[in-house]
């Protein structure tokens, strides 16, 4: 932890200061830093920086945080520590670094953890995600019992090997924050590390906004639109798919993220569905496919370009 | 003789992969090195969560030489076949090779000598590529050298390789491989937190001794004993006892390098939740043990966790940090299960009506109501009330739509027992909540109140008939629906309650419950019948139990009452051990002998009452009276099922059989004596079928 930091911009005493300690800390490993993707989506794995990059033979490393939207987790603002959008911290490295458990390690020190005094511990957890086609080996990371980040050496994307692997890593940000500050309620969370009538807290930020989406993902959302918005996220994917071979040769594709970004939006509208408690147990299965056919399709077309290692 | 030691440092290795890797690096290296004609004293393996260790003892230091004789082409042979076997033994010309005679000529015979290698040097061929082969359950690529194919897979990224060879009294070598760029050397690493700096070691004894000073104990059963007394003492030093826990001692074990064991509390409010919830909680989530009061024998408001470091404050923040994420999981428990509360039971069925139990056997509310319309019929039977069976069968599977059961399907049931209980339903309808499901195996209880019992016998019977119906039948090893565990489930219900129930009869009503309607559905019942005699072998097997005299009872045929099953067999097995018994099953075989090869001569049988004007001799007279006696009295007995008394009954057979064979010819010259004395060894073996079918019985 930096020690000349001013009191407000610290890791234990703002939700902002821890933030920005992770991001100059993974800065300062070479990571580009990026801002969050300007789409809906579920986890910081659905960022382009990251299901995309992994695949294919450049190395590529970079953190970000992203916004997750998990509607069905919303709680109307009631409950402590569940919502239905929180922030993930994000690191990809490709290949993944020798020493990437110590940089991890050493990332919690710069956001207030101290391995002599807590307990650290990398505890199995196989990580796979049915949507995107992906799958890889790591660990939950523990400290003192608690969940505080995911550890992923990817093993496979979109359908494709990685080759070579990457490394990431998820830090659930409240979470982790909750714990350093010490509280048990999310919306108790000091935003900006301010005291007294400047302090602005995590639920003077977001509390409203839970009660409103959660209104929205269980009982409003338009589920005859949503259906629509899927069939069309998904024709619009192939279509664009299909528009970005270069030529007829098939070697080389220059529309694979436009084509991604539909098959975000498909599978953010299939979890808006989901939480309407509209698709039955069956079908669930079948979209969780679609979606993953989507995503498949963009890997393949992302390998063929430029940025996915083609030629 | 040297020794080897083998370690491979890796990144941590999933806990429940630790014991099983251990054991096949063992056995793997061991195995090479017999096959290379190494023959080891002694090797031993250990893991920890971030290392695989092996040392193996007393290895030869080098291989013997091997010397084979390679038979090669006649002496005159054409020339290639001369070249063709220069080639294979590596000879240079005819004149090293001796020639042999035997009866089809002489022949070129090739001696190889092949000089044994260094220990060393074998070892280094092989331990790469027992590395590259490792069977983990799962593995992975890493790292920069991943994008090439044909790069190596590990469970988790290895990171450095020690192999030391040699004596004890000199400094060992290492043994020279690299595998992905890691050069096999003799340097390790301390814990990871406490004493990560590099140690250089030597040979098996001063590796587990540096490695102990730099806070790794190697041998997981140290581990697991540190961590056993030490939560003991911790727990008896506060007046609780630990709650032990073979399976997470076993799990936390693989999770630490170096156990400190703490102990932490939580709000005793919590303690409201039913226990079984509170250490599914703190157990299956947080990987800690629970506490009791000796005194009440009830859950204390205290965990025991185990850490992986000794902490600078003593293990404070620990300890804190646990106690808030436990806090945490036990208010959802707690919320679970007043949620849960809210609900009755019965108000959760309807959502049955949307789950499939099986694509062919429909729903779960349509099996719900065919084990409440069975376990109706089955409750007279087994002494149970008909309305008590009945709504104990209707609420029995409605605790899996609960919250906490969502959460820990573990305690299925038991959650039912505790919300039949909370709605004031009986208290043999709760149970049967939770004792429905059991006997889940030969060491489970087996419920003895007559609405359990009518409840898991309707649940066991239904699954069975539903999966014969829609033949989905075990086979071999495969046995996904647990069918076998469900048939012996009825077998130790019926027998352990000593219950009455023709077997035939439940199968065919809880055949025709389903609404799938087979086209063999004639011969079900019986099939069932015989999976369950089967089962039932097994199980007497088991036990030790002679398993073949089964066979003898149900070769009877319409035997379907299991306890009268069982009870016949256990009197035959000790009218067995008698030498009664055992005489007169020898007499029966020899008379079933002889009649079978008479009946194949003649090509008929001697069915038929024997004439008894025709006996001459006195033993024939003798047995035929008592063939007489004896079959009344046993049948009589068998009747009152008192097959002890049948046993007896059978007993006074021996010695007339016996002084029969002894003294009459069987094949008399005379046709129709003979006939008659054949119809009589045939009276024997029907009157022996009062108790069972004696050629079915091995010797």
């Amino acid at each position: 932890m930096d020690a000349s930091l001013p009191a407000h911009m610290r890791p234990e005493r703002s939700f902002q200061g821890f933030i920005l300690a992770l991001q100059r800390f993974w800065a300062e490993q070479g990571c580009v830093i990026l801002q969050p993707y300007d789409m809906e989506m579920g986890a910081g794995t659905f960022h382009p920086a990251t299901t995309l990059r992994a695949l294919g033979p450049k190395p590529w490393n970079a953190a970000y945080v992203q916004p997750s939207r998990r509607p069905k987790d919303g709680r109307y603002g009631e409950n402590p520590n569940r919502l239905q959008h929180y922030y993930q911290f994000q690191v990809i490295m490709k290949p993944s670094p020798p020493n990437l458990q110590e940089l991890y390690l050493k990332s919690l020190a710069a956001i207030g953890i101290d391995s002599a005094v807590h307990d650290i511990r990398f505890v199995e957890d196989d990580w796979e995600s049915p949507t995107l086609g992906a799958w890889g080996l790591g660990w939950e990371c523990w400290c003192d019992g608690m969940e505080v980040s995911q550890f992923t050496y990817f093993q496979q994307v979109a359908g494709f090997e990685c080759a070579p692997v990457a490394g990431e890593l998820t830090y659930g940000l409240e979470r982790l924050a909750m714990y350093v500050q010490g509280v048990d309620r999310v919306y108790d969370l000091n935003f900006n590390g301010r005291e007294g009538d400047a302090k602005v807290t995590y639920g003077d930020v977001f509390l409203q906004a839970e009660r409103e989406y959660s209104k929205h993902n269980f009982e409003v959302a338009d589920t005859a639109m949503l259906f629509e918005q899927f069939k069309m996220a998904e024709a619009a994917c192939r279509k664009y798919l299909d528009a970005g071979w270069k030529d007829d040769k098939r070697e080389a594709h220059l529309m694979a993220l436009p084509a991604y970004d539909q098959c975000i939006k498909a599978s953010h509208v299939f979890n808006l569905l989901d939480a309407r408690g509209v698709i039955s147990v069956t079908e669930r299965q079948s979209y969780i496919l679609r979606v993953r056919e989507l995503a498949k399709a963009c890997g393949e077309a992302w390998i063929h370009t430029e940025a996915g290692g083609a030629a | 003789m040297p020794d080897l030691l083998l370690e491979l440092f890796s990144e941590e290795i999933p806990a429940r992969m630790q014991a099983r890797a251990a054991d096949d690096l063992r056995r793997m290296v061991t195995d090479k090195l017999v096959a290379e004609g190494l023959v080891y004293d002694g090797a031993k393996a250990f893991a920890t969560p971030r290392r695989l260790a092996l040392t193996v003892h007393g290895i030869p230091a080098r291989q013997p030489d091997l010397k084979t004789e390679r038979r090669g082409p006649k002496v005159g042979a054409p020339d290639a076949a001369v070249q063709g076997f220069l080639k294979a033994t590596g000879l240079k010309s005819l004149d090293e090779a001796k020639i042999q005679r035997d009866p089809k000529g002489d022949f070129y015979i090739g001696l190889i000598e092949k000089p044994g290698r260094d220990a060393i040097d074998v070892l280094a061929e092989m331990l790469p590529v027992i590395i590259r082969t490792f069977p983990w359950p799962k593995s992975m690529r890493w790292g920069a050298r991943s994008g090439k194919p044909g790069s190596l897979s590990w469970v988790r990224p290895l990171h450095a390789i020690t192999a030391t060879f040699g004596l004890e009294t000199e400094e060992p070598d290492v043994v020279k491989f690299s595998v992905e760029g890691i050069e096999a050397g003799q340097t390790t690493y301390g814990h990871r937190f406490l004493a990560p700096a590099p140690i250089s070691v030597r040979r098996f004894e001063d590796y587990e001794a540096k490695l102990l000073a730099a806070k790794v104990i190697l041998d997981p059963e140290r581990r697991k004993d540190a961590i056993l007394a030490d939560a003991k003492q911790l727990a008896f030093a506060q007046g609780f006892e630990l709650v032990e826990d073979q399976n997470l001692l076993d799990e936390v074990a693989g999770l630490v390098e170096w156990p400190v064991v703490l102990m932490g509390s939580f709000e005793p409010e919590f303690l409201a939740t039913p226990s079984e919830v509170i250490r599914a909680t703190i157990r299956n989530n947080q990987k800690c043990f629970v506490v009791s009061d000796p005194k009440t024998g009830k859950l204390a408001n205290k965990f025991i966790l185990v850490a992986n470091i000794e902490a600078t404050d003593g293990g404070a923040t620990i300890i804190a940090g646990n106690e808030r994420v436990i806090r945490a999981r036990l208010s959802d428990a707690k919320f679970f299960y007043e949620t849960d509360l809210k609900t009755r039971l019965e108000d959760r069925l309807a959502k049955f009506d949307q789950i499939v139990f099986h694509e062919k056997l429909g729903t779960q509310a349509e099996r719900i109501k065919r084990i409440g319309r069975l376990a109706a019929e089955i409750a007279p039977l087994v002494g149970a009330d008909v309305a008590k069976a009945t709504r104990a069968a209707h609420l029995v599977k409605a605790d899996l739509l609960t919250e906490v059961v969502g959460e820990f399907p573990e305690v299925q049931g038991l959650m039912g027992k505790y919300y039949a209980l909370a709605q004031g339903e009986d208290a043999s309808v709760a149970a049967a909540c939770e004792e429905h499901y059991k006997p889940q195996g030969p060491a489970d209880r087996v419920p003895t109140d007559p609405v359990s019992v009518a409840v898991a016998l309707a649940d066991k019977l239904d699954t069975l008939a539903g999966f014969w119906a829609i033949d989905e039948k075990p086979t071999g090893s495969k046995d996904p629906y647990a069918l076998r565990r469900a048939a012996l489930g009825v077998i130790s219900l019926i027998t352990e309650n000593a219950l009455r129930l023709s077997l035939l009869k439940v199968a065919a009503s809880a055949l025709a419950g389903l609404s799938v309607k087979p086209a063999d559905a004639q011969k079900l019942p019986s099939d069932l019948l015989a999976f369950f005699a089967d089962r039932l072998k097994v199980q007497l097997r088991e036990q030790g139990a002679r398993h073949d005299l089964v066979d003898a009872v149900f070769a009877l045929g319409g035997q379907d009452d299991l306890l009268m099953i069982v009870r016949r067999v256990e009197a035959l097995g000790k009218f067995l051990d008698s030498d009664d018994g055992k005489n007169l099953l020898a007499g029966t075989k020899r008379a079933g002998n002889i009649l079978s090869i008479e009946e194949k001569k003649d090509k008929r049988t001697f069915d038929g009452a024997p004439d008894a004007a025709l006996y001459s001799l006195a033993e024939e007279k003798a047995l035929a009276k008592a063939i007489g006696e004896v079959k009344a009295e046993a049948s009589a007995a068998v009747a009152k099922e008192d097959f002890a008394a049948a046993m007896s009954a059978m007993a006074k057979l021996r010695p007339p059989v016996d002084a029969f064979f002894d003294k009459v010819r069987v094949n008399d010259d005379d046709a129709k004596v003979r006939e008659n004395r054949l119809k009589l060894l045939n009276e024997i073996r029907s009157a022996t079928r009062a108790v069972a079918d004696f050629s079915k019985i091995q010797d």
